[in-house]
């Protein structure tokens, strides 16, 4: 790991504002993947602004009718939280989903949506990969690319966003609250907040530098039947190969999001027709896929989970 | 000659107490966290930290760089706490901190300012064992024994999530109160790795636990 500084955040403008300030600092919350990354040298920040002690960790109800959830709040916490389990079914499975136990109890909301890659080209500093050195290349394309991205790539980066939680944040039409370094505050949608990694792979969300998720805001509960399933290669503690989530309602009205196909939750608005079938959906929420020969198996994979969530569903 | 009664331990003890004291002398005139100006140039950059480990208050200025995993073993000498992949994959290095299971490699010490540590020392000694460390002697759940103290610190940490409610990725429903049952167990351990495969008496000594205090 390389030497860094590092400062305990006493308020978030000010956190933001050191972290514009400094191209060389990061932010630390759970840690679970910065650190990680850090050990591999992969992050090398040269200043850590450790932003735990901020009061970003409540989860309270909006005017509206909605939810602010902390920044701060932890996966376990957020998973468990008596109003997510009765309103928003879909986030509290798609959190129990992802890592394990040890993890959820750090991880958080905000670092959750901001985790990187698990392409193993990004995580292997011998090999070619444009989102850890742009410009290098990407060993990805012809290589091991079996759980690699079959939409919304480019011939750049052809890695996944792995979060199960986005995939729920983005069906939910979630919106993320930001203050930035000269201490304005914004909010972005979530469906705007990843960029496609076109030729610049290593950009991957709309945050400005040294800018900070305070929250994350969901609209009022949609009800419906909501349900997340995952496919991956053991039963437990694995990133997706595809997940599905899906909110259903008695008029037929449905929504659909997906993980493990792109560079970030993957939803097409378009495609959910009121009563259609999967393969109906499937086709339009796939358009313009683009596959290798080794991961070409996710787009009928995304059918037929498909069709079985919404068998669930409209049982 | 007293050398020949040194222990290996207490060789590694006496090195690390020398690099701790080391760490101290080039900790003098920086106070807190906030006392280290960003400076990539001048390594290492440290910080003090103060949390309390096993009922006992620390105070430690660490390279910036420690987990807390090292912070324990390396600088408390609480090497019941084991070092598996370092990566937060096998769950060897789990302890609890502020009631809570976490993999103490993938946090830094400096991150854990008045938080409460347990590692498996804390949790019961040799001559008055924590239940679960009972239940795992008796219910002979380990062979090599590398991933035991993560895996009963984690136990510890996965039925109090169970006390309180907490649902998992298994539970037919988000809201009624979970129960302990063999794929519940399966799913709420599976960030513990056994590499021998003593998973079906690790089982046991838990469900004998779980079983006891329901």
């Amino acid at each position: 790991m390389k030497s860094f500084t590092y400062e305990r955040a006493a308020d978030p403008a000010a956190a933001a504002a050191q972290a514009a300030r400094n191209p060389g600092a990061r932010f630390i919350a759970g840690g679970t993947n910065l650190l990680d990354l850090m050990k591999l040298q992969i992050e090398a920040p040269v200043h850590l602004i450790d932003v735990n002690g901020l009061t970003l960790d409540d989860v309270a109800a909006t005017n509206d009718g909605g939810l602010r959830i902390g920044a701060l709040v932890r996966n376990a916490d957020l998973a468990a939280h008596p109003q997510v389990r009765r309103d928003y079914p879909l986030l509290s499975r798609a959190l129990l989903a992802g890592a394990s136990a040890q993890l959820r109890n750090r991880a958080t909301t905000a670092g959750n949506l901001l985790q990187r890659t698990r392409c193993p080209y990004f995580y292997d500093p011998q090999q070619a990969c444009n989102k850890r050195l742009p410009g290098s290349g990407c060993a990805a394309m012809g290589g091991f690319n079996r759980n690699l991205a079959v939409l919304g790539a480019s011939d750049k980066c052809i890695a996944t966003h792995p979060s199960d939680m986005a995939v729920a944040m983005r069906a939910l039409d979630a919106r993320i609250e930001t203050v930035r370094g000269d201490g304005s505050t914004r909010e972005i949608a979530i469906a705007q907040f990843y960029r496609a990694p076109g030729d610049t792979p290593h950009l991957e969300t709309v945050l400005g530098r040294g800018e900070l998720i305070t929250a994350v805001v969901l609209p009022p509960p949609l009800g419906g039947r909501q349900i997340y399933h995952k496919v991956r290669d053991r039963a437990s503690y694995a990133f997706a190969i595809v997940s599905v989530g899906v909110v259903v309602q008695p008029d037929g009205h449905v929504r659909v999001a997906l993980g493990g196909v792109a560079p970030q939750p993957w939803r097409v608005e378009a495609a959910e027709q009121p009563r259609a079938d999967a393969r109906r959906i499937a086709s339009r929420l796939l358009d313009g896929a683009r596959t290798t020969e080794q991961n070409a198996f996710k787009l009928p994979l995304v059918e037929r989970t498909l069709a079985a969530v919404l068998d669930e569903a409209r049982a | 000659m007293t050398d020949v009664k040194m222990s290996r331990r207490s060789v590694l003890i006496g090195g690390a107490v020398s690099a701790a004291s080391v760490a101290a002398t080039r900790a003098i005139g920086a106070h807190a966290a906030e006392a280290v100006t960003p400076s990539p140039a001048e390594a290492p950059a440290i910080s003090t930290v103060r949390f309390d480990v096993n009922g006992r208050a620390v105070t430690l200025t660490l390279d910036n760089r420690t987990t807390l995993l090292d912070a324990l073993r390396e600088h408390l000498h609480l090497t019941g706490t084991k070092k598996g992949c370092d990566h937060g994959q096998c769950g060897a290095c789990t302890v609890i901190a502020d009631g809570r299971r976490i993999n103490s490699c993938l946090s830094l010490a400096v991150m854990n300012e008045g938080a409460k540590i347990t590692t498996i020392e804390g949790l019961g000694t040799p001559e008055n064992l924590h239940p679960m460390q009972a239940a795992f002697v008796r219910h002979d759940g380990y062979q090599c024994g590398y991933c035991t103290s993560g895996q009963i610190c984690s136990a510890v940490g996965m039925l109090a999530e169970l006390r309180a409610g907490m649902p998992s990725h298994v539970s037919a429903s988000l809201t009624d109160t979970p129960k302990l049952d063999a794929g519940e167990l399966r799913e709420r351990m599976s960030g513990n790795l056994c590499r021998c495969g003593a998973y079906s008496n690790i089982a046991d000594a838990i469900t004998d636990v779980a079983g006891s205090r329901a």
